[in-house]
């Protein structure tokens, strides 16, 4: 288990990872917290033959406010997040989520940014990022783009972004008064990827409702303020429609029960929560 | 009587400074030798397959030494020895044909590790599929055999007759039957294996180092398949080793592998198996399939057992199977007072890797059976699970016990241990937080089990198997013997040595404390060496780390030798003290006697050094001493098969109450009690230790570790994200409570302790799981999914017109799609069928060569985000109906495993002259991709068809993918 | 910008325990083979490769680290922490290993490495971790000898006594 041979790229800036990305394009992977790719290259499923390493810019990397929303900047780590001391105001969905990401020791080095790029369906980020409505921020060279995290995420592991780009930061809206925010999850064991995770927005008059660990992206939908048997419809509706799969860890069945669980879970857990 | 911990002693272990401080010498911390080479191992991707190798890149890669194939290793071999008669040939590694994912079919020697796996991935091995054998069940079918030579996959069947079981089936008032699975799984050690191995081509010896476990019965396994003489292969341990369970036994393969690499690249070669390796192919427990019935009186007494095993040895029968089956032969009425028994074992191949010795071995499928089946008989006649346990148990005062099928049970108070469960541990109480539970509407049950934990393997179990016939003619097998030496050097001190190769279990601790204790001395000034050295130190084919020997058998001869060379420095001491050698005292460093001037141990111990013409007449030198001991009672199978199988049988009453969640369907478990009797506890840590560490493991068993395949045998958890370990968060502690009843049979009157909550922890979770649920529980481990499927009932129904993805139970990779294109039908039609169009538009594709008119290949690169590699395609069209349908089939190989699947496409003219073309799909995966990448194979098999589809879609004329009904039930987050 | 070939080797300076080092290393070198093979520090052990198990967790520049995720060349200039330099003389345990010895929390000693650099980081900077959080902490490692309670038991010992109280 060791990675096959590549060239390494070590960008003290974000200018170096871009135009490490513009010279090599689609030959390139970036390394950031390396907690997914770094298993991937030692079992040799990715065999990339340049690695751009941009784990030097967490040290410059900021979390920023800015108006109505929260800037993450690539390289800034989970851990760092998570221990960030505005997050249970300004993003109580990620206060709830980031502790079900891995472990203290992935959350360490893993990154935020890093965790969005990599589009791993049964990820927490992604989908707490989708469940926002957050924006991805695609830059390379020249310019700078913002995609919407549903338009960003296409497929497992797909992402829109191009050869030459990199994810430098998520814009995140902050929490609003209003809002209330729920996580619920369901892995095998601890740190463990979830089977089913659900992330719930609600305010008064709607739902905004994500599930991760089922469909090949996280999956959104958005609901009015439903309730009681209407939301089981929606909710029904919504884990039939996910083409749940069997796997080793859980089958189909189990896995539309837990949307249908966890979901009613994480949506009530919200409303109690709908800050005046 | 219940041991408190405090009153025990528990000294801190001699071994811990080093490892806590990382001086410690695991095998791969060991300096290696200059010119050391590194060894990797091509593996088959395919469960059952003839193959032919291309080794020419691999050849030709520089840093790259030699490169072996089964044909190279076959040449300066033989195969390993095979524990039945039979004409099979378990080679360790594939000759021309593979017949499980893992085998190793390609050996690389190179400069470095890395290198060697770069020289893997240049390996072509092209698969010529065969039908794989699975289930054990269908394995007896025979359709597809996987030794030709062996002729079926049935490779033993025997059956025993104890006391008279038809007649009292005849007479019961009852007959209660259970049919249970049990599991693939291991309790993987964080260190994988490891060796270094070298060859000397003039004195034609190896000389290995490898972190194996023992037994060195095996020894002799690998001398054999070497060809050498014993003493030409020394074979080493390293100081310290990163746990076994009994699966490092599971190494000695790997030792003629590299032993032949090494003599082939001729420089010493070094291996470390990777996590990848160890999970796919190192051992496995066997997987058993059990039907037993018992006869039972209106009381619930049981006065008969029927057993019919099914063993799954996987896809050789390789030394020293088919142990598990036989090792509890003695103990197959568990604990219970049961005279009648009747047991049919037979053994099946199948493609997957082959097994072996696992913490337990054979403990863990027997109980899960019996336990199981006590408290079914105790649902089926009304009656408490425990009152059957109880009435059934054998009296205390029938010890030692002979067993209907040979066991001599030492010692033991079963009733005492239950009375020890319901006051000490208070049992009384979880019956309580039972109602409570229920009252609240929750899933909680309450489970038991008993179990009697053999220790210490009579040498001659497994020859079980054999006809009495076959038996005589290969000679009587029996014993364990154990071996330790005890020496004095000139300075006095006292050096042990033993040939026990832990790992992990505080040998040296115990040693020193015990050999200290006979010599008068503070177990500081006992130095104890563990690693062994087959070219220099005591040792038998009975030596090593398994069957829970150490305490009952190796400490005890650590005891003797001890004891022994006391005796001669009291021979020597006794003119110097004026006394008789029986007046001799031991203690404090001292050797002392009524009245006598005291002389210092250090100073007597070294008298045969300095002064050995002192040493008075009749007495001996005292120098070194080694004893090997083998107990009596351990005897050869006798003429109606009954054999011993075990010298020493402790007990455990287990109890626990678990809750398991309506919603998930994960079981908690509130509450575990482990009621002990291993005999005399030597060091109250380390028993508690042994403890905690099996009930851990077997957690995992019951909830967590499943080796999984598929249908076609691929191997479905090759990492330790899909072979789940408990951790932590897993794992509540243990309630342990302990009795000592000493065995009359060992020097310390110890038992062993380190297997029996592998064997009763499964059984008591599933029990609980069955009161609970109100249901029987038949295989593990218990996940929620199939926990789920006792309470989930009736699911709400889809909404009209959704389809769930796959049905139900199916297998491999479906999905389908819909395309729509600006094109007419025939333009799409032809874009299919023209490899030239298809070489441009299909994504990632380096070339399309048209093999026939309706049969492509193509060189792709196919993936999903990071994980891509590049693979051989294979597509052939059928049923073609121009210009409306084709069927595509065929294959795909690469690095990173391989692929088979077929389609239907459906072309369509819409009323705007579009096409609308739909197709459908079904794959199946093997190899590296389905075994560490299972999670993802789903969705990466949907974007990569899609992306064809689109592609086409794009050439032919543009068009969208069509999202389904979901969009019109759901709004979709795209802005 | 640092580049270097796939061919190529450089030589990575960092301070492991305190002490300037260096050692070749080529791109695709892991730490944890860095650490073990090229520096000799084998305190570091190697159980999974791909991050799960814990063992090979060591602490770059003061936060808890898989040495299997992280390549060789990410290290250079960082500040390396490993079991070997966690007593703090030759002849004597720390808090934290002497508690681990005093409740029999190892028996192998093979993932003990890991879980030690984990629950020393942990309790450098959180000194009033709980249980739930030591659990959680020690969640991140696998160990198959120990069934975990004793290690837990031993870091709150070590808790309560590098926080100055007494024995738990």
């Amino acid at each position: 288990m060791k990675p096959a041979p590549f060239d390494y790229i070590r960008a003290e800036t974000r200018e170096d990872a871009l135009a490490a990305l513009s010279e090599h394009g689609e030959a390139a992977r970036i390394l950031a917290g390396g907690q997914s790719l770094l298993p991937m290259l030692n079992m040799r499923l990715a065999t990339p033959s340049v690695i751009v390493d941009t784990y030097r810019l967490s040290r410059a990397a900021q979390i920023r406010e800015a108006g109505d929303a929260v800037e993450i900047e690539a390289g800034v780590t989970q851990a760092r997040l998570l221990g960030w001391d505005g997050l249970a105001k300004a993003l109580p969905l990620f206060a709830k989520a980031l502790p079900w990401v891995g472990h203290a020791q992935t959350r360490a080095r893993g990154t935020v940014c890093g965790s969005v790029a990599h589009a791993d369906p049964s990820a927490e980020i992604p989908l707490c990022v989708a469940v926002l409505g957050g924006e991805v921020v695609l830059s390379n060279r020249r310019k700078s783009r913002k995609v919407a995290s549903g338009e960003f995420h296409i497929g497992m592991m797909m992402t829109d972004r191009r050869d030459d780009e990199m994810l430098t930061a998520l814009r995140l809206p902050r929490a609003k008064p209003g809002e209330g925010y729920g996580f619920a999850e369901y892995g095998r064991r601890h740190g463990d990827f979830a089977v089913v995770a659900c992330a719930a927005k609600v305010t008064a008059d709607s739902i905004t409702f994500g599930v991760g660990g089922v469909g090949d992206t996280p999956v959104v939908a958005r609901w009015d303020a439903l309730d009681g048997s209407a939301l089981d419809d929606a909710l029904n509706a919504c884990a039939w429609g996910l083409g749940a799969r069997d796997d080793v860890h859980a089958d189909a069945r189990m896995r539309r029960d837990l949307v249908r669980g966890l979901g009613r879970r994480a949506i009530e857990a919200a409303r109690r929560e709908i800050t005046a | 009587m219940t041991v408190r911990p405090d009153t025990f002693r528990s000294p801190e272990r001699v071994e811990d400074a080093a490892l806590l401080t990382g001086r410690a010498q695991f095998v791969d911390d060991l300096p290696e030798p200059g010119n050391c080479l590194h060894l990797a191992i091509l593996r088959a991707g395919e469960a059952h397959a003839k193959i032919t190798l291309d080794i020419a890149a691999a050849q030709a890669l520089p840093g790259v030494v030699a490169v072996l194939t089964g044909a190279d290793v076959a040449a300066l071999t033989k195969p390993l020895m095979v524990g039945v008669r039979l004409p099979m040939e378990c080679w360790p590694i594939a000759q021309d044909r593979v017949r499980y994912v893992g085998e190793p079919v390609a050996l690389v020697v190179a400069r470095s590790r890395y290198i060697a796996e770069d020289a893997l991935a240049l390996i072509d091995v092209v698969y010529e599929k065969l039908p794989a054998v699975v289930a054990p069940r269908d394995a007896l079918a025979d359709e597809t055999v996987l030794h030709e030579s062996v002729g079926s996959n049935l490779v033993s069947d025997r059956s025993y007759r104890y006391g008279d079981p038809e007649a009292a089936f005849e007479e019961a008032t009852h007959r209660v039957e259970i049919s249970v699975s049990y599991p693939r799984n291991a309790v993987t050690p964080i260190e994988c294996y490891g060796l270094i191995a070298a060859y000397d081509p003039f004195e034609e010896a190896y000389d290995v180092t490898a972190n194996f476990q023992g037994p060195f019965s095996i020894h002799s396994v690998i001398s054999r398949a070497l060809k050498v003489p014993g003493n030409r292969l020394r074979l080493r341990t390293p100081p310290s080793s990163g746990g076994s369970y009994g699966v490092k036994q599971g190494i000695f393969p790997y030792i003629v592998l590299a032993s032949v690499a090494a003599r082939v690249a001729g420089a010493p070669v070094k291996w470390v198996e990777d996590r990848l390796e160890h999970l796919t192919a190192s051992v496995s427990a066997t997987n058993r399939e059990t039907t037993l019935a018992a006869a039972v009186d209106a009381e619930g007494r049981v006065t008969a057992l029927d057993w019919d095993q099914l063993e799954d040895v996987g896809a050789y029968i390789r030394a020293p199977e088919p142990a598990t089956l036989y090792r509890m032969h003695g103990n197959m009425c568990g604990a219970y007072d049961i005279q009648n028994l009747s047991i049919r074992n037979r053994v099946v191949v199948t493609n997957k890797t082959p097994t072996g010795l696992v913490r337990g071995f054979g403990g863990p499928q027997v109980y899960f059976a019996l336990e199981r089946l006590m408290r079914k008989i105790a649902v089926t006649l009304g009656l408490d699970p425990l009152e059957v346990i109880e009435r059934n148990l054998i009296p205390a005062e029938a010890f030692p016990y002979r067993t209907a099928s040979g066991a001599l049970y030492d010692s033991g108070d079963y009733q005492k241990a239950l009375e020890i469960g319901r006051t000490d541990a208070r049992l009384a109480e979880l019956l309580e937080r039972r109602d409570v539970a229920r009252a609240e509407g929750r899933l909680y049950g309450i489970g038991y089990a008993v179990a009697v934990e053999p220790s210490v393997s009579n040498m001659g179990y497994v020859s079980t198997v054999l006809t009495k016939e076959e038996r005589a003619k290969s000679g009587p097998k029996n014993g364990a013997q154990a071996t330790a030496t005890v020496a004095l050097d000139p300075l006095g001190s006292v050096s042990v040595h033993v040939a026990s190769a832990p790992q992990g279990q505080g040998h040296r601790t115990v040693l020193a404390g015990v050999v200290g204790k006979v010599l008068g001395l503070p177990a500081e000034a006992v130095q104890v060496r563990t690693d062994l050295d087959t070219g220099k130190d005591a040792w038998s084919i009975a030596s090593g780390n398994y069957s829970s020997r150490f305490a009952a058998a190796v400490a005890g001869t650590g005891k003797l030798a001890a004891t022994r060379m006391r005796d001669r420095l009291a021979a020597i001491a006794a003119p110097m003290l004026g006394v008789s050698a029986e007046e001799v005292q031991f203690e404090g460093g001292m050797v002392t006697a009524e009245g006598a001037k005291p002389i210092p141990f250090a100073r007597l111990a070294a008298t045969s050094h300095w002064a050995p013409g002192t040493v008075p007449e009749g007495a001996e030198q005292a120098l070194r001493e080694t004893v090997y001991w083998t107990p009596p009672q351990l005897e050869a199978p006798d003429e109606a098969d009954r054999v011993n199988s075990s010298l020493c049988h402790g007990f455990i009453f287990d109890f626990c109450g678990v809750e398991i969640d309506r919603l998930t369907g994960a079981l908690r478990i509130d509450r575990y009690v482990t009621v002990h009797d291993c005999g005399r506890i030597l060091h109250q840590g380390m028993v508690d230790g042994q403890i905690r560490g099996g009930y851990a493991n077997a957690i995992g068993a019951a909830l967590y570790e499943e080796y999984a395949y598929d249908a076609g045998g691929a191997f479905l958890t090759g990492t330790f994200a899909d072979y789940l370990v408990p951790t932590a968060t897993e794992v509540p502690a243990p309630e342990i409570h302990h009795l000592e009843t000493p065995s009359p049979f060992t020097p310390l009157g110890a038992k062993g302790v380190g297997e029996g909550n592998c064997m009763s922890t499964p059984a008591c979770l599933a029990n609980a799981a069955s009161d609970a649920l109100g249901a029987e529980i038949l295989t593990l481990p218990m996940t929620p999914a199939r926990l789920r499927a006792h309470f989930a009932g009736e699911e709400p129904a889809a909404p009209e017109g959704v389809k769930p993805a796959a049905a139900p139970g199916g297998r491999g990779l479906t999905g389908s799609g819909e395309v729509e294109i600006a094109a007419p039908r025939q333009t799409v039609w032809d874009t299919l069928l023209d490899p030239e169009t298809l070489e441009r538009i299909v994504p990632g594709c380096h070339g399309v060569k048209k093999v026939t008119d309706t049969h492509f290949r193509a060189d792709v690169t196919l993936g999903v985000g990071p994980v891509k590699g590049r693979y051989t395609v294979d597509v052939k069209l059928t049923d073609l109906v121009e210009p409306q349908s084709a069927t595509l089939s065929g294959g795909a190989r690469g690095a990173l495993g391989s692929g088979e699947g077929s389609g239907r496409v459906v072309l369509e003219e819409t009323p705007e002259g579009g096409t609308r073309m739909r197709y459908d799909y079904e794959a199946q995966v093997g190899g590296k991709v389905a075994a560490v990448g299972g999670r993802m194979l789903d969705g990466a098999a949907k974007v990569v068809i899609g992306q064809f589809f689109r592609a086409l879609a794009a050439q032919t004329g543009g068009g969208t993918a069509k999202s389904g009904l979901l969009d019109r039930l759901m709004f979709w987050r795209r802005s | 910008m640092t580049t270097l070939s796939k061919d190529d080797t450089t030589l990575i300076r960092l301070t492991l325990n305190g002490r300037e080092v260096q050692g070749r290393a080529s791109p695709r070198l892991l730490l944890s083979d860095f650490l073990r093979h090229e520096l000799g520090a084998t305190g570091t052990h190697v159980g999974c490769e791909h991050g799960v198990c814990g063992a090979c967790t060591v602490r770059v520049d003061g936060v808890m680290a898989r040495s299997c995720l992280m390549l060789a060349m990410q290290a250079e200039g960082a500040q390396v922490d490993t079991v070997e330099g966690l007593a703090p003389q030759p002849d004597r345990l720390s808090v934290l290993q002497a508690a681990f010895r005093r409740h029999h929390a190892l028996q192998c000693g093979f993932c003990t490495a890991g879980i030690l650099m984990s629950l020393d980081t942990l309790l450098r900077d959180e000194p009033d971790a709980d249980r739930t959080r030591i659990e959680e902490v020690v969640g991140g490692h696998l160990c198959r000898c120990t069934g975990y309670a004793p290690i837990i038991d031993a870091a709150l010992d070590a808790a309560a006594e590098l926080r100055g109280g007494d024995h738990v």
